[in-house]
């Protein structure tokens, strides 16, 4: 195999015009990816973009890259037959939060059980935006919207959640307002071997505009964003003045100055169970309260597609490669002359 | 048991023999059955069979719901249905009589484990009479064993508990049955040493209850019930005793051999099509990949994302399943890339009668998908047929670049008959080359690829992830032919539906044409499809040995049609259609070729007999 080409964003973006509204989220998570790919060292042939339906599921049409624009819910299942099939390729799975939690949500934890080698992207703004704004299954209760007139009365998914509760092997959030951080969060999504998941908040600028603006907002980070390294102390605020502790399993918001910071929560992103990442991820259940970002959990685990491959690899060295001339012969059979 | 081979004499030959076993799920009739059948195939003669078990996996012992049957037809000549009413019934308990007696010939012979007619088994199956003991049985030739005792009473010395030994009765019947139809022996004591290897016990004790059971009938004076059946003059060649899934699944790897590119199976468990998971799960040294999906959606967009990578996607399922894969359907047909769906139909509609047969999906193979939306159909025709129709369901997905749909169903799918094996190097050739090239160009100039530029066959490109240059984004929206870009353009829309219809009608243009089989002269032509082959030829050529003038033709294609079919229907007066639904290719052809068909239906759960089919056309001929 020759080297890898150099290439620029230009090479990865295809000739179809964007129409996403004009200011909405989607464009900068494009821009992040693009401007990424050429430094993944990948080559675009081998690179696939799956998606439903939903705006998020636009996706594939402006990647230079193969791609498939398929049904509602159902991208993580057509990948993970694509991944079985052709473990050479590098598969990528974009969705909205209708689209992954709700039609789909089925496909997305046993896609993320199996641990089949797909880098999942979740762009969750909380709404449903292509068919013109009725609350999503990430919604907060009492969300007004068309179908919901009187507020919604639905418990909303996290998405980090379900993605641990299915033992996803890489799980990881990030937002739309920050390309380093998107960037730095598909690198490690896209190098993991396994089902790698990564929720972006994404602002809907017309149906759900400012969900994440408490949270996301240049001036409000600090405060509201939890940033999760992996071997660092829990942190955050302003002047790191409060933090994360683990207390019976529980996480806790504290300040560093009342407890002492060895007793913070040092995060450890491989460890084998999910219970503390778990409880990580409960600290917000809104978009108003410090929120966790970074990767949660990134652990080893075999991967699906290397099973199957190594399953028939077993099979021709005890077997021998097919033979079908014999294999119509495997019954009893007898002889008419 | 050499000596009573020896007293062949005393053995009375017949053509054939159609024999029901019954007895409770639980007592092992379908292996039983199985046995007889392999030693009969063994012994050269001509077969089919019907397996017929409950729904539940153990329904309340003893009940009439709980009970399992499985019919096997041998013959000394070329048979295809697995008979009308059988000769023999073997009744393991109370509720088999009561429910298979009714089935049984005139005047035919039963053999019956007295053991089991006790009162709480009678009361079971609703006797407030023992039928041993009332006039229940006359007219029949009645042979009862006290199979269980003796079962027991031959195990005694091998050291296995009495409770493991009663579990050997089936082998006690399958014995008195050997015996008194000069099956040999060989066979199954082959097959027990095999299947129990590394089970003593269960050996000995199969083996034993076997001999007994042979024992009894040549001590029991059963001699003059003995018949036996010839080998059946077969064309020379190399034999095997197959059902249709099993058939079906070797046909999807020789047609993977056939076109060179692996197989993918996504599926989800649902009767009665899992067996081709079991059986392709077994091949993964042919390349196969089996994937048991979470559920029926996701078994078809798997076997469709397979497909986009270049293997040949296949998705196994039952009408339900069907219903579920709808959208994905929807999909594969505007993607335009190989898929297929093999739907062994069941009982309908929802959970139905989820072990018995039916053939009524085919409206929804025809039409169960939104928008315009037309897909290939191939039907299998008998148990060994599904080896052929499974191939010609992967070359027409694989040629054409399109989703197919292949019915069997679940008589087909358990029944058996013997296979002359084919030639391996006459299997039909599947030519499939992935696009290489870049195929248009741009407005500016530049060579690009477009995935929906077309052949002669107007089928696209085939371009799969991996191959340099080609990259292009496909999807369920309305593209533009050619470049395949997005367009809500109305004339476009309009274009492609239209088109879309006619790269599949064109499959027809190099079908063969269909061969009428019967008398070409006469009024009357049977149209049949799928399973109903085997009751339909049997039936023609008795009707024809009785003097009756009837053709018929079987459809192996059902979408599109064979290019000959609308001619030949117009050639005869009268067209019937025995169909497992209320009529639907009746309709079909109807709306297609404005014939008076007229269905003959049966929606019973069961296959239909010659025997039913010879009446209806006889009212007909009338
Ligand atoms: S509706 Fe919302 S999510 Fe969709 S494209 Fe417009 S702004 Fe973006």
């Amino acid at each position: 195999m020759s080297a890898v080409p150099v290439t620029t964003k230009k090479d990865w973006s295809s000739d179809q015009e964007v129409r996403w509204c004009p200011g909405c989220g989607d464009y900068s998570i494009l821009t992040a990816m693009q401007l990424l790919m050429p430094e993944l060292e990948v080559r675009r042939e081998d690179t696939v973009f799956i998606s439903g339906i939903g705006c998020a599921a636009r996706f594939p049409y402006y990647m230079n890259t193969y791609g498939m624009h398929s049904i509602h819910g159902r991208s993580p299942a057509i990948a993970t037959g694509l991944a079985m099939a052709r473990p050479d390729l590098d598969v990528w799975v974009v969705g909205g939060d209708g689209d992954m939690l709700s039609i789909g949500g089925n496909h997305l934890i046993h896609a993320l059980r199996r641990n089949i080698n797909l880098t999942i992207l979740l762009f969750n703004n909380q709404i449903y935006g292509l068919t013109k704004g009725q609350y999503s299954p990430t919604s907060e209760v009492g969300k007004v919207t068309k179908s919901t007139p009187m507020g919604s009365i639905d418990q909303p998914f996290n998405p980090i959640s379900v993605a641990l509760g299915a033992e996803a092997t890489f799980v990881a959030r990030t937002h739309d307002m920050d390309r380093g951080h998107m960037q730095e969060m598909f690198r490690r999504a896209h190098d993991h071997q396994g089902s790698a998941i990564v929720e972006v908040f994404q602002n809907c600028n017309v149906f759900n505009d400012g969900a994440f603006n408490a949270i996301t907002k240049k001036d409000a980070r600090d405060a509201m964003l939890i940033n999760l390294t992996h071997g660092e102390p829990v942190r955050f605020g302003v002047d790191g003045e409060r933090g994360v502790m683990i207390v019976d399993g529980t996480a806790k918001i504290v300040d560093v100055a009342e407890v002492g910071i060895d007793a913070l929560h040092v995060h450890d992103e491989t460890a084998p169970d999910p219970s503390v990442a778990f409880a990580i991820s409960r600290l917000a259940d809104d978009r108003e309260s410090p929120t966790p970002v970074g990767v949660l959990r990134s652990v080893q685990r075999r991967e699906y597609g290397e099973s199957v491959s190594s399953q028939i690899a077993a099979a021709q060295d005890t077997k021998g490669p097919g033979d079908l001339h014999g294999l119509l012969r495997s019954l009893p059979t007898w002889d008419v002359s | 048991m050499t000596d009573t081979v020896d007293r062949a004499d005393e053995v009375r030959e017949v053509e054939r023999i159609i024999i029901r076993f019954a007895g409770d799920s639980g007592d092992g009739m379908q292996l039983t059955g199985d046995r007889f059948t392999s030693a009969s195939a063994l012994f050269g003669n001509d077969l089919a069979t019907l397996p017929e078990f409950p729904a539940e996996i153990r329904a309340p012992a003893g009940t009439l719901a709980g009970v399992s049957a499985f019919q096997v037809h041998i013959s000394d000549h070329d048979i295809t249905t697995p008979g009308d009413a059988p000769n023999v019934l073997v009744a393991m308990n109370p509720a088999a009589l009561k429910a298979d007696l009714h089935t049984l010939e005139s005047g035919g012979t039963v053999i019956i484990n007295s053991d089991a007619f006790e009162e709480r088994n009678l009361a079971k199956a609703g006797y407030e009479h023992n039928p041993l003991e009332d006039n229940t049985l006359d007219g029949y030739t009645v042979i009862t064993a006290p199979m269980t005792s003796l079962t027991k009473e031959a195990c005694k010395d091998l050291g296995v508990k009495p409770r493991d030994a009663e579990r050997s009765k089936n082998f006690f019947a399958l014995g008195l049955v050997s015996w008194l139809y000069s099956r040999p022996e060989e066979p199954t004591m082959l097959w027990i040493q095999e299947k129990f290897k590394g089970r003593d016990l269960v050996i000995a004790a199969n083996e034993a209850a076997y001999r007994a059971g042979n024992a009894f009938g040549e001590t029991a004076e059963l001699s003059a019930s003995r018949m036996t059946v010839r080998p059946a003059q077969l064309p020379a060649g190399t034999y095997t005793n197959i059902n249709g899934n099993t058939a079906l699944s070797w046909g999807l790897i020789a047609a993977s051999q056939q076109a060179g590119l692996p197989l993918f199976l996504g599926s989800y468990p649902i009767t009665p099509a899992s067996d081709i998971l079991h059986e392709l799960s077994k091949h993964k040294n042919f390349g196969v990949r089996t994937f048991q999906a979470e559920d029926e959606i996701a078994a078809v967009g798997s076997a469709l994302g397979a497909s986009y990578g270049g293997h040949i996607g296949i998705t196994t399922t039952s009408g339900p399943g069907v219903a579920l894969k709808g959208e994905t359907l929807g999909l594969a047909v505007s993607l335009e890339l190989p898929l297929v769906v093999i739907d062994i139909q069941r009982g309908g509609p929802s959970t139905g009668l989820p072990t018995k047969t039916e053939a009524a999906d085919l409206m929804m193979a025809m039409y169960g998908r939104h928008g315009e939306a037309p897909m290939p159909i191939v039907a299998a025709s008998s148990p060994a047929d599904c080896f052929d129709a499974a191939i010609e369901a992967v070359r027409i997905a694989l040629e054409y670049r399109t989703p197919v749909m292949l019915l069997s169903d679940g008589y087909l799918a358990n029944g058996t008959e013997p296979w002359k094996l084919p030639d391996i190097d006459s299997l039909p050739s599947i030519d499939i080359e992935f696009a290489s090239e870049l195929n248009g160009v741009d407005s500016e100039g530049r060579e690009v690829y477009w995935p929906y530029v077309r052949n002669d066959d107007l089928a696209r490109p085939w371009a799969i992830p991996g191959t340099e240059a080609l990259m292009h984004r496909i999807g369920g929206i309305e593209k533009q032919d050619g470049t395949g870009n997005i367009s809500y353009d109305p004339a476009n829309h309009e274009f492609m539906v239209r088109l879309r219809e006619e790269r599949i009608l064109k499959i027809a243009d190099k079908l063969p044409p269909l061969e009428v089989m019967g008398d070409d002269d006469a009024d009357i032509l049977v149209v049949g499809w799928g399973s109903t082959w085997g009751a339909i030829t049997s039936a023609v050529g008795r009707l024809r040995s009785g003097g009756t003038k009837v053709a018929s033709v079987h459809l192996r294609h059902l979408y599109p049609f064979a290019p000959n079919l609308g001619e030949l229907l117009q050639r005869f007066d009268h067209v019937v259609v025995p169909e497992m639904n209320l009529g639907q290719l009746t309709k079909l052809l109807r709306a297609e070729f404005l014939v008076d068909a007229k269905a003959i239906s049966k929606v019973s759960g069961q296959p239909f007999t010659a025997a039913e089919l010879v009446t209806k056309i006889q009212e007909v001929a009338r």
